[in-house]
């Protein structure tokens, strides 16, 4: 943990004089000041990567057996499962990461939530994410069609076709997009490749973001701004006092949750990789059948919250196209929020009762909508939904009044324990 | 904050309300460690199924590695036709032929208790009752109208319909009950039916027990990690406060 950047002898010498490789390792891991006071919430960051990678790993391996044909995808997936040597379990691996993918990143985006951590001066890095997520729902969707699955099948045939809601160019757009009339083999092929190239993408949108994150240093849990206190810790005179080397400190303690996460992440592979009908759907161990409608198409569960917005609002003037504009705008505000929040402090242990309860209420909705998209469409299931949505945009849109209004309590200087 | 947290969770419940419906599935009791109910299972499906069904991404090696049948008898009572043991498990109907007198294609049944359920499996094929305006005079409460004729009929029996009762909507199906006596008496049927429903089971997810044995292994080396990741970060944390 030494101050100098560069070393001159020995092998790192040689590296460094033609790789900066000791100094980017200080200046994002040994020597990037990280607030002291993590908590639980910011396990996900780091686990966020590890299952990018693990879904990149176990992608490839999956794409050396899988077959994307019309004819031969099902097919191929029951030969990896049963044929191909440990087929079953990078196949599991690959199908419960991509909901532990989701599951982690709304435990990250309701961090940033909680914590205020995307205000100023992190508005882009807050907005990088949102790019982020939007990528991971696009490459998650091409994924879904691979299996080839009724589910697949007509989960896409259903989501394509909102696109020939948009007036006018609407359905030259869904057309454009399947490359065919209905969900074909030619959908299948284009679906493969984007999802196989899309994860680089998302792996250099998520570099980008850990650089936007170490140039402005993290938030923590008291939303407060350790550049901004004291100088000075036992590592350096000029480094922040609250402020620890993420090497060792953060590394070992991630390590941690790695393991803990690992254990809830092999159940659920090795016991349930299923879980209960949520990550591998029912349906989808038919093969697509484009001449039979499933009588109940859902998305998988982590689309349902936006696609029971999308079912919330009624058709006008014989078009879908409101409710599509609705459940998109439902992603799109998340990009305003950082000039939503007009409260004086940024982390809700400081805020006031009234934007606790919004947060609570927004929960709430976000979770009974990706119920209620599960569910059959139903007189009861709809107007709750309309509830739900119109409770979903009020925590985004009244928040610039709720949140200068609400009472809050002093800001310490330093963060605590 | 507690009491705020507990508010919300208390607001979720209304939004669980919605119930189920369709006919009842009674349990199939599946035991994937039974290996005479899987073999018998097999030697059922062998004889009565495969015919029309196949279980087209089964190997039949595969399967008699893994229910313990050895090769003499896997040639002598499971090979269908001129199949080999590294063969997979194909039906000899065609399709034309499979439409021409049923009307649809059989399904392939391989994957048929992951998407319906095993009860659903077991619960169907005791569920025929006879109905002498569908073609084959049967008539199924879990599947209205099923193209399929009743294979295991003689076996069963004749049943009749118990209809429903509600007031306002047209009487449906929902269940059955004897109506003459087949060659095997119910308690038989049934444990035959429960053999072809735990043979299929295991034809869904041949994997199954295996991935349920390294999983046990893959949780007891995580545990021994976490012993040790945990007391390295409590090592290092010591300095920090």
């Amino acid at each position: 943990m030494s101050a100098q950047e560069t070393t001159t002898t020995g092998f790192m010498g040689w590296i460094d004089k033609r790789f900066p490789a000791t100094k980017v390792w200080n200046e994002h891991l040994a020597q990037y000041y990280a607030p002291k006071n993590f908590n639980f919430w910011y396990f996900f960051g780091s686990l966020a990567i590890l299952v990018l990678v693990l879904q990149i790993v176990t992608g490839l391996f999956l794409a050396m057996s899988y077959k994307p044909s019309a004819a031969e995808a099902y097919a191929s997936v029951e030969y990896i499962m049963r044929d191909v040597e440990w087929g079953w379990l990078i196949r599991y691996l690959h199908s419960t990461g991509a909901s532990a993918f989701f599951v982690i990143i709304y435990l990250h985006m309701f961090r940033a939530l909680l914590y205020g951590s995307y205000r100023k001066p992190r508005e882009l890095l807050w907005i990088i994410g949102v790019v982020i997520y939007l990528v991971m729902m696009a490459t998650a969707f091409m994924g879904y069609l691979l299996p080839w699955g009724q589910m697949s099948y007509w989960g896409a045939q259903v989501i394509v076709n909102l696109f020939a809601a948009v007036p006018n160019i609407g359905p030259d757009l869904s057309t454009w997009i399947r490359g065919d009339y209905v969900i074909s083999d030619v959908t299948l092929n284009r679906f493969y490749a984007l999802h196989f190239i899309v994860p680089f993408i998302l792996a250099a949108l998520v570099f980008i973001h850990v650089v936007a994150l170490h140039a402005v240093g993290s938030n923590n849990p008291d939303g407060i701004e350790i550049k901004d206190g004291p100088k000075g810790n036992r590592w350096s005179p000029d480094a922040p006092a609250d402020g620890i080397p993420f090497h060792p400190y953060y590394t070992v303690k991630d390590l941690v949750g790695t393991v803990v996460f690992l254990a809830i992440f092999a159940s659920v592979v090795f016991f349930g990789p299923g879980f209960f009908g949520l990550f591998l759907e029912a349906p989808n161990f038919q093969p697509a059948n484009p001449m039979v409608t499933p009588l109940h198409i859902a998305p998988v569960w982590y689309f349902t919250p936006f696609y029971a917005i999308l079912r919330a609002v009624p058709p006008m003037y014989d078009s879908q196209f409101p409710g599509v504009i609705a459940m998109f705008a439902s992603i799109l505000i998340m990009f305003l929020l950082p000039w939503l929040d007009r409260s004086p402090v940024k982390s809700i242990r400081y805020k006031g009762m009234v934007t606790k309860v919004a947060l609570g209420i927004f929960v709430v909705s976000f979770i009974a909508l990706g119920y209620l998209g599960m569910m059959p469409v139903s007189n009861l299931a709809t107007i709750m939904s309309q509830v739900f949505t119109v409770l979903y945009f009020a925590f985004f849109l009244l928040m610039p009044i709720y949140s200068s209004l609400d009472k809050v309590k002093p800001v310490p200087e330093r963060v605590t324990a | 904050m507690k009491k705020l947290f507990a508010a919300f969770t208390l607001a979720l419940v209304p939004v669980l309300g919605f119930a189920n419906t369709g006919p009842q599935t009674q349990p199939a009791g599946i035991d994937l460690k039974d290996q005479a109910s899987l073999q018998n299972g097999a030697k059922y499906f062998t004889s009565y199924c495969i015919g029309c069904h196949s279980l087209g991404y089964m190997r039949y090696n595969r399967m008699a590695r893994d229910l313990g049948i050895d090769d003499a008898n896997l040639r002598k009572y499971f090979l269908v036709g001129d199949a080999k043991p590294g063969d997979l498990m194909t039906r000899s109907m065609r399709v034309e032929d499979a439409e021409k007198w049923f009307g649809v294609p059989s399904p392939d049944l391989t994957l048929v208790t992951r998407w319906r359920s095993p009860d659903w499996v077991y619960t169907y094929l005791k569920s025929y009752y006879a109905d002498p305006t569908r073609p084959w005079g049967v008539n199924n409460v879990m599947f209205p109208n099923v193209a399929m004729p009743h294979v295991l009929g003689e076996l069963q029996g004749t049943q009749a319909p118990v209809m429903s009762h509600h007031a306002g909507s047209t009487p449906v199906a929902e269940g059955v009950k004897p109506l003459t006596a087949g060659t095997l008496t119910p308690a038989q049927f049934d444990t035959m039916i429960r053999d072809i429903t735990n043979f299929l089971t295991y034809a869904g997810e041949p994997v199954q027990l295996e991935r349920q044995r390294l999983g046990v292994y893959v949780l007891m080396f995580l545990g021994v990690l976490f012993v040790f990741a945990y007391l390295m970060k409590k090592e290092f944390w010591k300095d920090v406060h």
